[in-house]
């Protein structure tokens, strides 16, 4: 997810969630069913779930722009001293 | 919400919270009903009363309990705990309260109810002063909600007296 994804994820889940309880809430009390006030409210939750964790490509409209690789180029890295010593990589998440 | 394991804690978190305030709400909408409960308890008959060896009363009785406490119920009630107290007043004890009955009234269709038995609970005094003595007999009620605070009150029947005499 870019930044922007994340934002958009973090509110829609925000909404989505109370907006769910509010109406879990009120058809429960109208109904006079605590039964379906759960079940509602369970639904909406499972529902926010699969719209706002898995990583949808909706989320990435902004993509990050990483450094062109001639810029990385420019600086290269380190070379270890010891032909025979292992170099690690780093592998970062986003 | 830089990854999937954050957004899902995220998620689950607020999700809990919310919960815990629409359950909240849910208790406070009990406030808003006002109960209308009615009932009678009639004594049939005092089967016996005696007293033991060790000094104390014991009476057998059986009891009539007519009741309509079905305004007592909400959306947000689980069950009502109903139980039927003789209550009396001796030297040593400035109030004596003995359980004779109770019962669990599951839902609203069965709050409505007539109840012929024998006391369900021995009545025995930490004593020997129910000769002659007054007692009321009171119907308390719990109304144990689903989520949040649990309302009791009671209704009492004044007027009941022990016999004069052990039979």
């Amino acid at each position: 997810m870019d930044w922007q994804g994340q934002k958009l994820a973090e509110q829609l889940m925000q909404i989505m969630l109370v907006a769910f309880a509010v109406v879990a809430f009120a058809t429960g009390y109208a109904i006079g069913s605590f039964q379906m006030m759960i079940l509602i409210y369970a639904g909406g939750v499972v529902l926010t779930t699969l719209v706002t964790v898995p990583n949808w490509p909706f989320f990435n409209r902004h993509p990050l722009k990483w450094l062109d690789s001639i810029e990385a180029e420019k600086h290269p890295k380190p070379q270890p001293q010891q032909p025979s010593s292992v170099s690690k990589k780093k592998s970062s998440k986003k | 919400m830089h990854s999937f394991g954050y957004r899902a804690n995220a998620l689950l978190t607020f999700a809990l919270t919310i919960l815990a305030l629409i359950c909240a709400m849910a208790s406070l909408s009990d406030n808003l009903n006002s109960p209308s409960p009615s009932a009678e308890i009639q004594i049939l008959n005092i089967n016996w009363f005696q007293r033991h060896p060790d000094g104390n009363d014991e009476v057998s009785l059986t009891l009539n309990i007519t009741a309509d406490l079905q305004s007592l119920f909400t959306w947000n009630t689980k069950q009502v705990f109903v139980f039927v107290a003789a209550e009396y007043e001796t030297p040593t004890n400035s109030l004596n309260q003995v359980s004779v009955w109770d019962g669990i009234i599951p839902a609203k269709e069965h709050a409505k109810f007539w109840i012929q038995t024998s006391n369900k609970y021995r009545l025995i005094d930490q004593g020997g002063n129910l000769r002659g003595k007054e007692f009321n007999l009171t119907l308390h009620w719990h109304v144990m909600p689903k989520t949040g605070k649990m309302f009791a009150d009671k209704l009492v029947t004044s007027g009941y007296r022990f016999p004069e005499e052990y039979r």
